[in-house]
């Protein structure tokens, strides 16, 4: 029997699930490897296992901590995808921000019929045995984990910061362009993508390790002249939900 | 006389979690409502106190199936917002870079998400055992158009290089040169669709309905980055600044949901069958025929021609991305620095984005920080008038012997046909509680 894959949505923009839409070269052969079941259609079927469950967006409703749960349940292996699942994503940019007011801007009067809470990641309520960072999550880290889990490999996430990336695609470093990004600080596996286009690293993947975040904070601020503040925004754009303490 | 009830929990191929919920009573329908369970999301809060350079990328992530769509308003309204006026290589690139995901938006939609439905299957995955051609066929297409997204800025799915001011890398012109090659291919399989969407018997149904999109006003493009606000109800045409006053909001007295209206509507359609009644004048030579072949005979009032009108735009998406490709080539292309403001207040911009017409309206202070904004997304303009469609179209099958289960797949496929984005619309849309 082929292995069972479900996904799964929380809240998202499911940029990550479209993203496994978009490795059309691959899909074919992933078709014919394992069964793809609706998790929804599947979760009425009491004795359907799913063999890994990708979830992409983040945990901000109480409705959401009821579906996160009752996945754990069904899944024996779950999988968070994209940065919304792993940090909390570009959804946690509301945790710094007072909860009537964000929610009374969008919705006026009608705030009362959204019950809310601050944007977690999946592990902050269910074991999770993968995580695939990234806003989106890399489509061929998806592939090589799906490989790996399905021929019972061991897989790991690297350990080095996008900078490694970085100064291996040739990129000139944004900071001799006056640039601040957040390269040295944000775990590689992008291929430093966005440097590559002209762009900032954003930070999506999440922190390299507590070290380079307490190195760069100081160099920001010594070495820069960066104020605290600024460095705390670009850490929260998708970061919002760790706490962390700076130097 | 019937009584039935509908329910349609979590719509399936759609892009998000909607559910249709019918009742009626002896051939009277009692309610009516398509609502909204996904999760709600602030973007116009997280906006608030960010830098104006980082708009394009926060609204970005609202969705990921339309997320140059969504760069494309955004660096507009910021543009407006700071008096920035891009280069002309910035428009061409843009204009690339929506087309590739009207195609890849469009595609999807069709082959994926409806096509099943005339199939008789009940998703994409049983088709590659028995039309294995049709899925290769639009794989193929659908990664030509992800891959000029990706050589222009990083990737489809959250744009990299799209920023206020222009773009901070350019295509190398190999890649370009490939591309265009492989839209030429795509001609052929572009007729293969249209022979596959031909043989595909759409329902019969029609309602009066008011179209709003956006309109080349020197009647020179079909409108997709740019134009006037237009509709099929009025001969006047509106700057984007205006944009309030035909696209109200409201609040219904039978409901909490948010919808949109206009001064002449209780209702209205944006999308691509709404681009093709106001605009299809301007299609490329190739997509008209196209568009006859599959019966739009320059207009129609059938929301489930909407899908037709997608396959039509991507024809007129390919030929015309052949076209700025060559003009890149000929005038040739360079790294250009981004345009910096000369002002600050604020601003609006809109794009046509494969579900509609997109608004997004940004405040920024002299700081150069958000303040203030609002964004009115395509799904949440169409959701009154897929209220009014459903009701109508309940009425017409009540007239049938149709069983529930086939009203049921004729109300889905209407839905559908919409191509509605929920994910987008659920920041703005107020969740129906019992």
């Amino acid at each position: 029997m082929k292995p069972k894959i479900a996904v799964f949505s929380l809240t998202s923009c499911e940029g990550c699930s479209l993203a496994i839409l978009e490795l059309e070269n691959q899909l074919l052969d992933i078709l014919g490897a394992v069964e793809i079941v609706n998790f929804r259609e599947a979760m009425t079927e009491r004795d359907c296992d799913i063999d890994i469950g990708f979830v992409d967006g983040a945990v901000s409703t109480p409705t959401d901590v009821e579906e996160i749960k009752e996945m754990r349940e069904h899944c024996k292996a779950l999988v968070a995808i994209g940065a919304c699942a792993c940090q909390g994503g570009i959804n946690s940019l509301k945790n710094h921000q007072n909860e009537d007011d964000y929610r009374s801007y969008v919705y006026g009067d009608g705030a009362k019929h959204f019950p809310t809470i601050k944007a977690q990641p999946i592990s902050a309520f269910v074991e999770v045995e993968y995580e695939l960072p990234g806003c989106p999550m890399v489509k061929e880290e998806f592939l090589a984990l799906v490989k790996a889990v399905l021929s019972g490999q061991q897989w790991a996430l690297p350990q080095t910061s996008v900078c490694v990336e970085c100064k291996k695609q040739g990129n000139l470093c944004l900071y001799e362009k006056g640039i601040i990004c957040l390269g040295p600080v944000t775990l590689a596996g992008c291929g430093a993508i966005c440097p590559t286009f002209g762009s900032k690293c954003e930070g999506c993947r999440g922190l390299a390790s507590d070290e380079a975040l307490q190195a760069a904070s100081i160099n920001l601020r010594e070495q820069y002249d960066i104020p605290l503040e600024n460095i705390l925004a670009d850490l929260r754009f998708y970061g919002a939900y760790q706490e962390k303490s700076l130097p | 006389m019937k009584t039935i009830d509908i329910d349609v929990k979590h719509v399936t191929r759609v892009e998000g979690h909607g559910n249709i919920v019918v009742n009626v009573k002896k051939g009277e329908i009692t309610r009516l409502e398509l609502q909204i369970v996904e999760s709600p999301r602030f973007f116009e809060s997280f906006l608030r106190g960010r830098h104006y350079r980082e708009a394009p990328h926060i609204t970005c992530r609202i969705c990921g199936i339309c997320s140059v769509g969504h760069t494309t308003a955004s660096v507009k309204a910021m543009e407006n917002a700071m008096g920035i006026t891009p280069s002309e290589q910035t428009l061409l690139l843009r204009k690339l870079m929506l087309h590739a995901e009207q195609m890849q938006s469009h595609w999807l939609h069709v082959f994926f998400l409806a096509v099943p439905d005339f199939l008789g299957v009940g998703s994409v995955i049983p088709l590659a055992n028995t039309h294995p051609e049709v899925v290769k066929r639009a794989l193929r297409m659908k990664r030509l158009a992800n891959d000029i997204c990706c050589a222009i800025a990083g990737r489809h799915i959250h744009p990299i290089a799209m920023h206020v001011g222009g773009f901070t890398h350019i295509p190398k012109v190999e890649e370009l040169v490939d591309l265009k090659r492989r839209l030429e291919e795509c001609r052929a399989d572009l007729g293969e669709m249209a022979n596959l969407m031909a043989s595909f018997e759409k329902p019969d149904f029609n309602r009066d309905t008011e179209y709003i999109a956006l309109s080349d006003p020197n009647k020179k493009e079909y409108a997709f980055y740019d134009g006037k606000i237009a509709s099929t109800k009025t001969d006047k045409t509106l700057d984007v600044d205006d944009y309030l006053t035909w696209i109200i909001e409201h609040v219904e007295p039978h409901s909490t949901s948010k919808h949109v209206k206009t001064p002449r509507s209780a209702s209205f359609m944006v999308g691509a069958l709404a681009r093709y009644n106001l605009n299809h004048e301007l299609l490329h030579p190739a997509a008209k025929d196209v568009a006859v072949k599959l019966g739009l005979n320059g207009g129609s009032t059938n929301s489930f021609d909407n899908n037709t009108a997608q396959i039509v735009e991507t024809v007129h998406c390919v030929e015309d991305s052949i076209e700025v490709i060559d003009e890149l080539l000929t005038r040739g292309m360079k790294l250009e620095p981004l345009v910096e403001p000369t002002r600050f207040g604020r601003g609006a911009g809109t794009a046509e984005v494969p579900r509609g017409i997109l608004f997004h309206d940004y405040t920024v202070g002299e700081d150069g920080y958000i303040t203030d904004s609002n964004l009115i997304i395509p799904t949440t303009q169409n959701m009154a008038n897929i209220e009014a469609d459903l009701r109508a179209l309940v009425k017409q099958l009540l007239e049938t012997d149709l069983s529930k289960e086939e009203i049921t797949l004729k109300l889905e496929m209407l839905v559908r046909a919409y191509d509605p984005c929920i994910s987008c619309s659920v920041h703005f849309l107020n969740v129906k509680f019992e």
